[in-house]
């Protein structure tokens, strides 16, 4: 859906530049896609719809300075989505992966899906388990939205190593979802 | 956590991301992959004494246009590979291209030789040594390439390693040539082929288990 498309990429690209606002109405907007397209995929499972909805946009997240404005944005999504998707249904094995619809990439972004259901695997408590150099930064600046010098000053790491903890106690996070199947 | 507290989590404080993160990437690595690998040519090989002579014949720099266009290939396929639901475009007929081109030049070449003459047009006198010398000055490019798509987010992760590894093999084959003597097309369409694809195979065996994100 062209305006769909549009307008998503613009959100996203304005995020990218460092508008938080835009940014979260991109991942709002795109975790009902996303919700919808893993519905369908995981015809068998439906208890997994929303872990791996999660798990998708972390890595979006996460994966986010591999986007170039210049490609689609459905492309690059898909792409993202098709991944984990693929990923969590290798874990149950091969028969798995052939029984379920996976391509397809056009129609991302014809459905939406707002009801969301509760991840089996929380986010909260995979946080706890970090080592404080990333759980403490996290904690910080992206759960109660402290500016990165302000939690420099409350928890004694510099601020690069503040920015340092949230990337990459990010990426952790990414990981232990995925080993956590 | 439910979705909508991720989702504003994530949100939170996200700054700025500098643009073109693959290019900058894959300008390190392949900065530091082929100065590595060069030096290791210059230390262990050493450059041919009569490069000098050797640059003055066209079978030289049909040579270098071969590896240099076969690492443009590919270093075109490992970028776009390492971002998700990007296109490959024009990278495989660039690589088949140069493969072709080659192979159409070797032709040629035994074409007009006698019979007598087909057995060292091909072998040349390092057939034996070539592959795997090609293969072991791929390796700094190897690791350095890996790095930059570990960084990144390839999707295919068996033909991301596999075009990783052929990155690797090709920039090998391109440094290689400064030492190698032979300038027989027939020898350069397969044993630096052999030569690059070493890497490639490496690199399409271990890509699922080393790019995993």
């Amino acid at each position: 859906m062209a305006g769909t498309e549009e307008r998503l990429r613009d959100l996203l690209v304005r995020g990218l530049a460092g508008e938080a606002a835009a940014y979260h109405a991109f991942l709002a907007e795109l975790s009902a896609h996303l919700r919808a397209f893993v519905r369908k995929r995981l015809v068998r499972t439906p208890d997994d719809v929303e872990d791996i909805v999660q798990e998708s946009l972390l890595a979006v997240h996460n994966q986010r300075h591999t986007y170039d404005a210049d490609q689609p944005l459905t492309a690059w999504v898909h792409a993202i989505a098709r991944y984990k998707l693929v990923d969590h249904l290798r874990r149950g094995g091969a028969a798995r992966l052939a029984s379920e619809p996976l391509d397809e990439a056009t129609e991302l972004f014809h459905a939406t899906d707002d009801a969301a259901a509760e991840a089996r695997r929380d986010i909260g408590k995979l946080l706890e388990a970090l080592p404080d150099r990333q759980r403490l930064p996290i904690v910080h600046v992206k759960l109660e939205g402290r500016s990165v010098v302000e939690t420099s000053r409350l928890t004694g790491l510099s601020e690069s190593a503040v920015k340092i903890g949230v990337h990459r106690g990010l990426k952790a996070l990414a990981a232990k979802l995925r080993e956590g199947r | 956590m439910k979705t909508d507290e991720l989702v504003t989590m994530l949100a939170t404080g996200a700054a700025a991301v500098p643009p073109r993160a693959a290019a900058t990437r894959y300008a390190l690595a392949m900065g530091w992959g082929a100065f590595a690998a060069t030096l290791l040519m210059a230390l262990t090989l050493g450059v041919r004494p009569d490069i000098a002579e050797a640059a003055l014949r066209p079978m030289f720099w049909a040579k270098v246009g071969y590896a240099g266009a076969l690492t443009a290939g590919s270093l075109v396929a490992a970028i776009r590979l390492s971002r998700p639901g990007a296109a490959l475009a024009a990278a495989p007929s660039l690589l088949a291209a140069a493969v072709l081109a080659m192979w159409a030049l070797a032709a040629i070449t035994l074409g007009r030789a006698p019979r007598e003459q087909w057995e060292p047009l091909l072998l040349g006198d390092t057939w034996r040594t070539c592959p795997f010398l090609i293969a072991m000055l791929s390796a700094p490019v190897f690791a350095a390439v890996l790095w930059a798509m570990q960084g990144l987010a390839p999707t295919r992760l068996r033909l991301a390693g596999g075009a990783a590894g052929l990155l690797a093999g090709t920039t090998g084959a391109l440094v290689y040539s400064l030492h190698c003597p032979e300038l027989a097309a027939p020898f350069l369409g397969v044993w630096y082929l052999i030569g690059m694809l070493i890497p490639a195979a490496v690199g399409a065996l271990l890509g699922p288990r080393l790019l995993r994100w």
